[in-house]
């Protein structure tokens, strides 16, 4: 008993830190989904991007740990600004299924773009942290998952407040909630969804340097399934909400590791999908999506 | 301070505005009137930016603001109060005012604008850290109007402000536009409800399907026969 127990805490440790990752992934997803009712489905390639970012400003430049991140996400934010600029403003008075199209295209591209560009072969992402164990009782704790933990809540909190509490956060939920009276505030449209592309992709590329530290390999390919994931996570959580994000990625993270603590690993990518369709079927707005009614 | 010269808009392939021409001075109150359909919410949409003519000239303190987008037109100090409040429902009273003084980096004016704004509609500033989303029907029109006075506007374009208002409520509402024009903005109205428009009105237009029919003061138009029999019930 006490043995299931010590199971469930070291599983549940492991999950919230790769859950953090979802997290971040997914945030990206849910406030451009905000802004824009657009599933970004390169936003998975983005954190690939920024994983290769990280490595490079590793490797190539020397630069230590933080302030690779810190480029990471610079890098990728000026991407997603890119992607944003001249795939999806084009279409943004297009249906939305010519836009979802398109945002399939981008995946595809930066994806085959950067395996001609970089080769398909795996990288290995550079040990930047002497891999510390630490013991608490019986339960393992590595230096990895800590910084993983410490990093997603630190962006997660700068994050809610510069949405919460600065104007270009207001701005961005001004325009979310409605474009044409926002502009009737004096709020441009096209540079606070530039400015929510940016903060997005900047967040999946911390999350992808975080997952390159973390599993030490890196590929083109590596932001299909998280990308898909975190998509889940943000369903999960309530799309459009950022709140929801944080907790679908958690949530989604926890339940992943507990379904490979009891044995089943080959089937924790299913576990997500099994969360999608129970969400789809018994709570389609998520789990802190609530019906707004609106008032006439 | 506002002239409008031969503006045609289109929706597709529908003629909405056919040649409207119109003016407001400095300090006026000017109601634009007519019945559902005529053209009313379009032409203060195109005036704000949020909708391009498709030929017409739009004379805004001496330059021409047709095809200028409607964020930047904002900060001119013409700004609109849409039709249907669109307050931001997501958001708390105090933010939505916040978000009408946006471009503005004055702090102190803005400051100032906002216990004038809580002086003007008391109501806001009980409820100021409350979801917009969850007042009422006039209130949420005060909260629009006191948003669109953050942004100091010169001229105020009012979108059907009694909208779904009870009776009470809108003679509330037209006393306060009536003390914001006294204040020193200039007003263009547009209204379903010609009595009352008419009754704060120094001029207006009577828009019938996309085109000016009749126009004047408000006391020539609150007694022509034309006018009465159509808008005013008689």
């Amino acid at each position: 008993m006490e043995n299931l127990l010590e199971q469930l805490f070291q599983q549940l440790i492991n999950g919230v830190s790769l859950g953090s990752i979802y997290a971040l992934i997914a945030l990206g997803y849910t406030m451009i989904y905000g802004i824009m009712k657009l599933i970004n489905f390169a936003h998975g390639d983005i954190y690939m991007l920024g994983a290769y970012f990280g490595y490079w400003a590793i490797t190539g430049l020397g630069l230590p740990f933080l302030p690779a991140i810190v480029l990471a996400m610079i890098g990728a934010a000026a991407v997603g600004i890119i992607v944003e600029r001249l795939a999806y403003r084009p279409m943004r008075n297009a249906p939305r299924i010519a836009i979802l199209i398109t945002a399939i295209g981008v995946s595809f591209l930066l994806e085959y773009g950067m395996i001609l560009f970089v080769s398909p072969q795996p990288r290995t992402f550079p040990p930047v942290f002497e891999a510390t164990v630490y013991h608490f009782g019986p339960l393992v704790v590595n230096s990895q998952q800590i910084i993983i933990l410490i990093i997603s809540l630190l962006l997660m909190g700068l994050l809610t407040y510069i949405v919460n509490h600065t104007t270009a956060g207001k701005a961005m939920r001004a325009v979310s909630f409605d474009a044409d009276a926002a502009k009737l505030m004096g709020i441009n449209i096209d540079r606070t969804i530039a400015m929510t592309f940016a903060i997005g992709s900047a967040l999946a590329a911390a999350g992808g340097v975080l997952v390159g530290v973390y599993y030490n390999s890196i590929d083109p390919l590596m932001g299909m399934t998280p990308g898909i994931k975190a998509f889940v996570a943000a369903v999960l959580g309530g799309i459009g909400i950022i709140p929801g994000a944080m907790l679908g990625g958690i949530i989604l993270g926890v339940v992943e590791a507990l379904v490979a603590g009891i044995g089943l690993s080959t089937f924790r990518d299913a576990a997500a999908f099994l969360i999608l369709i129970f969400i789809l079927l018994y709570k389609p707005a998520g789990l802190l999506g609530k019906n707004v009614s609106e008032k006439v | 301070m506002l002239k409008v010269t031969d503006l045609n808009c289109y929706y597709g392939a529908i003629h909405a505005i056919k040649g409207i021409s119109l003016e407001v001075s400095e300090g006026e109150i000017v109601a634009l009137i007519g019945s559902n359909g005529a053209g009313k919410s379009t032409t203060l949409r195109t005036i704000s930016g949020l909708m391009k003519p498709k030929t017409g000239v739009i004379n805004y303190d001496g330059e021409d603001i047709s095809g200028i987008p409607a964020h930047k037109i904002v900060g001119k100090g013409l700004v609109q109060v849409p039709e249907g409040r669109h307050v931001f429902a997501n958001l708390t009273v105090l933010e939505n005012l916040e978000l009408g003084a946006y471009l503005r980096k004055d702090k102190e004016g803005v400051a100032r604008d906002l216990r004038d704004v809580f002086d003007k509609f008391p109501r806001l500033a009980e409820r100021k850290n409350q979801i917009s989303g969850t007042l009422s029907g006039g209130e949420q029109q005060m909260l629009a109007m006191g948003r669109a006075l953050m942004s100091k506007p010169k001229l105020l374009l009012l979108d059907e402000p009694s909208m779904g208002l009870a009776p009470l409520l809108v003679r509330e509402i037209f006393d306060i536009i009536k003390e914001i024009n006294q204040d020193g903005t200039t007003v263009l109205l547009v209204e379903q409800n010609a009595n009352m428009a008419l009754s704060i009105a120094d001029k207006a237009y009577v828009l019938e399907t996309g085109r000016i029919t009749l126009s004047g003061t408000a006391k020539e138009l609150a007694a022509s026969d034309e006018v009465r029999k159509a808008y005013l019930g008689g």
